[in-house]
This record gives C-alpha cells, structure tokens and sequence, in this order.
C-alpha cells in the first residue's frame, strides 16, 4: 500500500519534469533526486569560492588600476556565486554549516582546476578566457535544470560571467601582441590552462545509470563529451584571434563530422587531482580553513551585537 | 581501484557517499537565514531574488546590497527571516485552489456580446 503510494508519486514527479514544470523546495521529490541535488549543487558552490584562491593571488599584482579593478569585479562575483548556490542547496534541508563542514574535511569536492597554480599574470587572462569559458558552456543548460532555485541562480551566474570571460580574453589579446616576452608569457599560460579545461567538463561518456538517472530527471541536458566538443570547436577559432595555439597536435577539423578532432586527455592526471594530489589541493583547503577559522571572532561578534541590540530594543519598548 | 564506472557532470565531483540532509552533526550555528525582496524600479513591486545569513536585520540589508545589486539592480530592498514566511502546502494546491476552477464568468471574454459593441 504504502509502496503503491511512492510509485505513485514519483510517477507524479516524472511527468512534471517530462513537461519541463520545475520542482520547487516545498514539493515532494524522490529522496536521491534531493541528495544529488545537494552534492552537486554544493560542490559547484564550492567551486566558485576556492575559484577566488588562483585569481586572488594577482590582485595585488595586477600590472594596472583598470586590470586591479575588473579583477577584484570579478572575484566578487565568483563569491556572489558561492552564495546564491549555498542558498540554492539550503532550499534542500543541508545547512551552510555543514556544506562549509564537508570541503573543510575533504569529504566535499570542488573543481579540480582550482588545484593548478597561477604562475604569471597571463594565467589570470588564461583563467577568464577558458576556465570561466568552460564553466560557461557547461552552466548555460543549467539555467532550465529542473529545480527551480538551482535554475533561477544560474540564470543570476551565467548573466555575470560573460564578463569575466571578455576581460580574460582582453588580457591574453593585449599581451598577444606585446613584446616577445609577453607573447611568450601568453602562449605558456594557455599551454597550461588548456588541458584541464578541457577536463572541466568531466569524465568521457559511458554506459552509467547514474548519467541516465541525471539526464532522466533533467538535472542534467547535455552529455560532458557534446558540452567538450562544443568548447573545443569554438577555442580552436578563437586562438587564432590571439594567434597563439593550442598545445595540442592532434587538433584538427573534421569536415565529416563537422568538428574538430582532439587528442587524448591525460584522465590519470584528473582522477590524481580530484583525489587530493594536485599540485595545489593541501595549500587551497588550508587557505579556506584559516580564514574561517580566523573569521570565528567576527561572527560571534556580530551575533553577540545583534542579540544585544535586540535586547535594548525589546527594553525601550517595556 | 574503481570497481564500477561512474560519471560525473559539471559541479558533480564523485562523493560516492550520498549527502545526508538530516540529523547532520552542526559544529557551529549558522547565522539566521533571511530572504530578499528587491524593487528594481519606481513603480515596480518588490520581487524575491533569494537569500542570505546575517546576524540582523542591518547586515541583511547591506549583505543583499552587496550580493545581489552589484549591477544597480535594486533601488530598495526588504529583508524578512526566512522562518517568518508562512506558504501554502503544494500537496494541497488541488483543493486549496479548486474554489476558482469552475467560475468562468470572472473573465471578461465569457460574455457574449455582439461585434459591434464598441469599447468595451
Ligand atoms: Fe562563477
Ligand atoms: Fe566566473
């Protein structure tokens, strides 16, 4: 009876998604569609706060005001992300506490991107032309996911990042045509960047349930690999804009399929950097542990001014 | 070593364990969770955007002005604690609205009237 019940409701469910109605938080939801709503939405949410740690680092370093301010612009905005999906993911029943909890302990995982280091300031044009580029591509199918709060915030991000993605391009453009140095620094920084861009988008497609699943209950619209090649084919143009190159030598267009053909991705190295073993995974947890930890004081301050002031209040009112 | 394949998309880093969203262990208070109302004209209605933590009602205010006006798009904002809000149950949307269902004739276009009636 109660069995017949569930069956019934999550049929229910299915034929909301089928007709593209979103699911709201107080709406009924099968329990695994909830939990990998909050795995993901959260470790998306983290990704865009330890995103702040690469870029963070040339603020001070910026080589002008105008680049010093667009860049502080920007990393504002990827905490402005943070936010809007951590209150998405709330909507769920997981409270920030316990999200923040899990990438302090390494139990939640982030992009593993962030794990690579920002050696030059070409990396920060870099970063803005491929890495927000990616999460572009990736994020715009997002915007009618079939949770309503997670579709609504981001349609508020993808608004925001077109500019992130434009002042990383002017960057590496203004430096592509420098001096030889400069142009070196340009052509280095996309050397670097460009395969794990590229492995932004995740594993290559298979057999799986779990991608089944996703794409049945339109959390998910279009496979990693179509969202890759579409990256990869719209790069290969831009690049030439900058007249640099891609480090790729397998790179071609493929007037059959219409594509380019791209080479092998080094998947050890992901499933490396996703596991802890990136180059800088230990440095960004530590760096978000600190400044919560460092941050203690001023929300128990805050918390012990309001709570007084409330007192005062409710006092003059007596 | 990975005794089954498993795929993971944009934001979805392979936790193979399913996050718990109850009874979870809470190191520390979160501060109250406030949700935000935004008018972003004269004229215009004050719209939910979403929400945010703070400590009172001032730092909700500045925090919502900090997060989601960065591009003037706000003129006013309300905050309200979010445990305030009162909603109706979606479970009993069927009944609950079923009043209106059968009246028609709130709607100007249920009488008839000629072609010619003018301005009206
Ligand atoms: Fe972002
Ligand atoms: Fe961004």
């Amino acid at each position: 009876m109660e069995k017949q019940a569930t069956i019934n409701l999550e049929q229910q469910f299915q034929d909301r998604v089928d007709q593209d109605i979103r699911i709201e938080p107080k709406d009924w939801m099968p329990e695994k569609y909830r939990q990998t709503l909050i795995r993901q939405i959260s470790q998306h949410a983290h990704s865009e706060i330890v995103g702040m740690l690469p870029e963070g680092n040339w603020i001070t370093r910026a080589p002008s005001l105008r680049r010093k301010a667009t860049l502080i612009a920007k990393v504002q905005d990827e905490a402005g992300h943070g936010l809007y999906l951590y209150s998405a993911a709330e909507t769920l029943g997981i409270s920030r506490a316990e999200m923040i909890d899990q990438l302090h302990t390494g139990k939640a995982k982030y992009s593993s991107i962030f794990n690579y280091p920002t050696l030059t300031w070409a990396d920060i044009g870099a970063i803005g032309w491929l890495v927000d580029g990616a999460a572009i591509m990736n994020q715009v199918p997002l915007c009618r996911t079939s949770y309503g709060p997670y579709a609504r915030a981001m349609v508020r991000i993808c608004k925001e990042e077109s500019f992130h993605q434009r002042q990383g391009f002017e960057i590496l453009l203004t430096l592509s045509r420098g001096t030889e140095a400069q142009k070196a620094m340009c052509q280095d920084a996309i050397n670097r960047w460009w395969w794990p861009s590229i492995m932004m988008f995740g594993p290559a497609d298979d057999a799986s349930p779990h991608t089944a699943q996703s794409m049945k209950w339109k959390i998910k619209r279009f496979t990693n690999d179509e969202l890759r090649q579409k990256f990869v084919d719209i790069c290969a143009e831009q690049v030439k804009i900058l007249g640099m190159q891609l480090p790729d030598s397998e790179l071609k267009w493929n007037p059959e399929t219409g594509h380019h053909d791209f080479g092998k991705i080094n998947w050890e190295e992901f499933w490396q950097v996703i596991s802890g073993n990136g180059p800088c995974n230990k440095e960004r947890i530590a760096a978000r542990v600190k400044a919560h930890e460092e941050g203690a004081w001023v929300r128990e301050a805050a918390t012990a001014f309001a709570s007084k002031q409330a007192q005062k209040q409710s006092a003059a009112v007596a | 070593m990975k005794t089954f394949i498993q795929i993971q998309r944009y934001g979805d880093y392979g936790d193979r364990e399913p996050v718990k969203a109850e009874g979870a262990t809470q190191n520390q208070a979160d501060w109250p969770l406030w949700e935000v109302f935004i008018r972003s004209k004269m004229g215009l209605d004050h719209k939910h955007v979403g929400s945010l933590h703070a400590a009172d009602a001032q730092m909700a205010i500045e925090n919502a002005r900090d997060v989601y006006t960065r591009r003037q798009e706000g003129i006013s904002i309300w905050v309200v604690e979010s445990k305030y809000i009162h909603a109706s149950n979606p479970d009993e949307a069927a009944s609950f609205y079923d009043p209106a269902n059968d009246k028609v004739y709130r709607h100007p276009t249920f009488y008839d009237l000629p072609d010619e009636l003018k301005a009206m």
